[in-house]
């Protein structure tokens, strides 16, 4: 009962179970965010006039504190998982969006032109010119949007124990046992930084031309 | 009820506006906390940006530094603060501090950093030592970006202040928690409504420092 | 933002395990034909919702757990939709919750008048002759300077409550059995509200440090003793009776399960919940362990 690693009854999981379900209610939401922004990001490149309302709109949810967001939207999804992705997932889109309109517009023009005379067509283009040339921006984007994510799932603690690791903070404050709460904040901490060394990993993976060194940001 | 009608209700109502659980009162305590977060960030962040940017150097660590100080997750740190140092304003101000330090060290070390060193050389070459080459070539040219930075860590503060309100303290987050926990989600709208404002007031105010403070000739070119 | 929601609802959904998932609020019924058994946040319920599931599962009944979920003002609406099927309870607070006005002199016209207000969908099973009530307590400091004992009455603070600060968790300041009250029954009001957590740490911590002079402390609270809290009588019986008492979303029990939390209620003295509470808070042993061990002694695991 006193082990690092045993957890008390009622969070009912494992540790192991807890990062689980913690990297669910994380990673899921950024991959609803990436899959819905890249389309609005492609509307916004296309159609100029729609990104500086889009950006304003998000900087406005992105104001809204999570657990607000999380209290408010208990009335349509209930004390739930969803009610702590849904969030998640509007935070990566307005992280995500500004990143992918930069990356795909930083794609030269001539690049374009020169695709164009090999005969691409738009769909084509955007698939295997803009897109690969806007990776590095994606996965910055992505950075960013995973390790917050990570790090806010323990707010869903407060919704009824919706937060995974974080679920471990309310009994380390009750039953007065701070090696959970160290527990749960190095954890998640940790995850964090995998998170986004994998992603750095995978932009070593997806962009093969570019130079290895100095990419330490 | 959807939320604007929750919204609306709130504000009408006068209870709200007196008091020591009044709007004004819970504004200030949360303009108070973010505020004294901020300062406290900056003083860390910005010497330490300005001279490693200065330098060019450390780079590397700086990234490490950002990325651990961003996972590590503020609500978790509250709590583990509150449980370790007991109620008050310091185990506060440590997840807050600890959030707002990485954008603030970053942006600054990269602000600086990307200076154009033709100047910068330029000013060596007339012999300026090198504290007046980084305050008097550097920073102004890299006043935008450092900006850039502290703002975006103002709006963290700001949205992340109000899980204070989970360990007693005040704020905006107040209406959010007792709403929760009372189940009055006109409070819980109304407190989100308030906070968000206040982001959009913080993104205001930082337009209008910049506008003032930045040399016409670099807004020009940035 | 539609979309995004539908978007991350069906990644939800796609993903392997659904346990989850299910919907409190709008959702149906508590998933298959197992028993759920809630808790609100705070470590006595905790270990009432685990002694009466684990009662039910000494019966063969399928039982899972839903804990901390917040306050009463969350649970009781999960309860009537029927997302849990059995909380532990306490029969005065639960009155005061659906009939502000509500003043019974004995726990019999207490049982009479939640039954008259309680929801068509639920029903109450047998109280437990053990009390954990809400209570106005005073610090040691406070105590001493204002010459209170265990026999000063919550009005005896009449003419000082303006100088002090009481504490208690969020969901106090709006109810009957808290600032309401203290202000129609008794007249108080005090300098300010803090607010802190329902009779935990956050409470015991800003009483002991003087943050607060005033806190609703569980009268089953073993820091009671410990800290020289004292916990000031209730004459006019605000607080009320406050037996543990099963809630049960109707059709979600079998005549057995009654039996057993029935059985369990008979055993439970207040005696008995203070010596858990204690093992619970003061030994730090896990509720669940706590529970299991009592029903051992008791016949009935």
């Amino acid at each position: 009962m006193s082990g690092f690693f045993d957890l008390p009854s009622d969070l009912q999981h494992s540790y192991l179970g807890l990062v689980g379900l913690h990297l669910r209610e994380a990673l899921l939401p950024v991959l609803a965010g990436l899959i819905v922004s890249l389309p609005v990001a492609q509307l916004c490149v296309r159609f100029r006039w729609i990104y500086p309302p889009v950006l304003g709109v998000t900087t406005v949810l992105y104001a809204i504190p999570s657990l607000a967001f999380f209290v408010v939207l208990i009335d349509y999804f209930g004390q739930s998982e969803t009610t702590v992705m849904v969030p998640l997932a509007l935070y990566s889109l307005v992280v995500l969006v500004p990143a992918i309109v930069d990356g795909v517009r930083s794609v030269p023009p001539e690049t374009l032109a020169a695709a164009q005379a090999m005969g691409f067509g738009p769909v084509r283009r955007y698939l295997q010119v803009q897109l690969p040339i806007a990776v590095p921006a994606i996965i910055a984007g992505l950075r960013v949007a995973t390790v917050s994510s990570i790090s806010l799932v323990s707010v869903g603690m407060l919704i009824g124990n919706q937060g995974a690791l974080g679920n471990m903070l309310y009994d380390a404050q009750t039953y007065e046992r701070s090696a959970l709460a160290v527990n749960s904040v190095l954890t998640i901490g940790v995850l964090g930084v995998l998170a986004d060394g994998v992603l750095v990993l995978v932009r070593l993976l997806l962009t093969p031309w570019m130079p290895r060194k100095g990419a330490g940001r | 009820m959807n939320v604007l009608d929750f919204a609306r209700a709130f504000f009408s109502d006068g209870a709200h506006w007196h008091g020591y659980d009044g709007i004004p009162t819970r504004f200030a305590e949360h303009v108070g906390y973010s505020l004294e977060a901020l300062v406290i960030a900056a003083a860390i962040g910005l010497p330490v940006g300005l001279v490693t940017g200065h330098y060019g150097r450390g780079g590397n660590t700086l990234a490490l530094i950002a990325t651990a100080g961003r996972a590590l997750p503020s609500f978790g740190l509250l709590v583990l603060m509150v449980i370790w140092l007991g109620l008050g304003m310091l185990p506060v101000m440590i997840p807050l501090v600890v959030l707002a330090v990485p954008p603030i060290l970053v942006t600054t070390y990269e602000a600086v950093r990307s200076v154009d060193p033709s100047p910068v050389d330029a000013a060596r070459g007339m012999g300026m030592p090198e504290a007046r080459v980084l305050f008097q070539v550097e920073l102004p040219v890299a006043l935008p970006l450092i900006y850039s930075g502290l703002r975006t860590a103002a709006i963290q503060i700001v949205s992340t202040a109000t899980i204070a309100a989970y360990v007693s303290l005040g704020g905006i987050g107040r209406y959010i928690i007792d709403g929760l926990y009372q189940k009055d989600y006109e409070k819980v709208v109304g407190g989100a409504t308030l906070v968000a404002a206040l982001a959009l007031v913080t993104l205001a105010v930082f337009w209008a420092v910049s506008r003032l403070t930045v040399s016409p000739g670099v807004r020009r070119s940035g | 933002m539609v979309a995004l929601a539908a978007a991350t609802a069906l990644l939800a959904g796609c993903s392997s395990d659904g346990d989850t998932n299910e919907n409190p609020l709008t959702g149906g019924k508590a998933s298959g034909d197992s028993v759920v058994v809630g808790s609100n946040n705070f470590p006595e319920s905790n270990l009432l919702a685990d002694i009466y599931g684990e009662a039910l599962k000494a019966k063969g009944i399928k039982v899972t757990y839903k804990q901390n979920i917040g306050s009463r003002e969350t649970t009781y609406g999960l309860i009537k939709n029927g997302s849990i099927s059995v909380m532990p309870e306490y029969n005065g607070a639960l009155l005061a919750h659906l009939d502000q006005k509500a003043a019974p002199k004995t726990l019999d016209e207490t049982t009479k008048a939640v039954n008259a207000k309680l929801d068509s969908q639920l029903t109450l099973l047998n109280p437990a002759s053990a009390q954990a009530k809400d209570s106005v307590t005073v610090n040691a400091e406070t105590a001493e300077k204002y010459h209170l004992t265990g026999k000063s009455s919550i009005a005896d603070l009449k003419d000082v409550a303006k100088d002090l600060v009481i504490g208690a968790s969020p969901e106090f300041q709006t109810r009957q059995q808290g600032l309401v009250g203290l202000k129609s029954v008794y007249g108080l009001e005090f300098k300010s509200f803090k607010a802190l957590d329902v009779g935990g740490p956050l409470t015991r911590a800003a009483l002991e440090k003087d943050d607060v002079q005033v806190a609703d402390i569980f009268t089953t609270d073993p820091k009671i003793t410990e800290e020289k809290f004292v916990v000031l009588q209730d004459p006019k019986n605000l607080f009320g009776f406050q037996n543990v008492q099963p809630l049960v979303h109707k059709g979600t029990l079998s005549k057995e399960g009654v039996a057993a939390l029935n059985a369990v209620s008979a055993k439970l003295d207040t005696e008995t919940l203070l010596e858990l509470d204690t093992q619970l808070q003061a030994e730090k042993k896990d509720p669940m362990d706590v529970a299991k061990a009592w029903l051992k002694s008791a016949g009935l695991g």
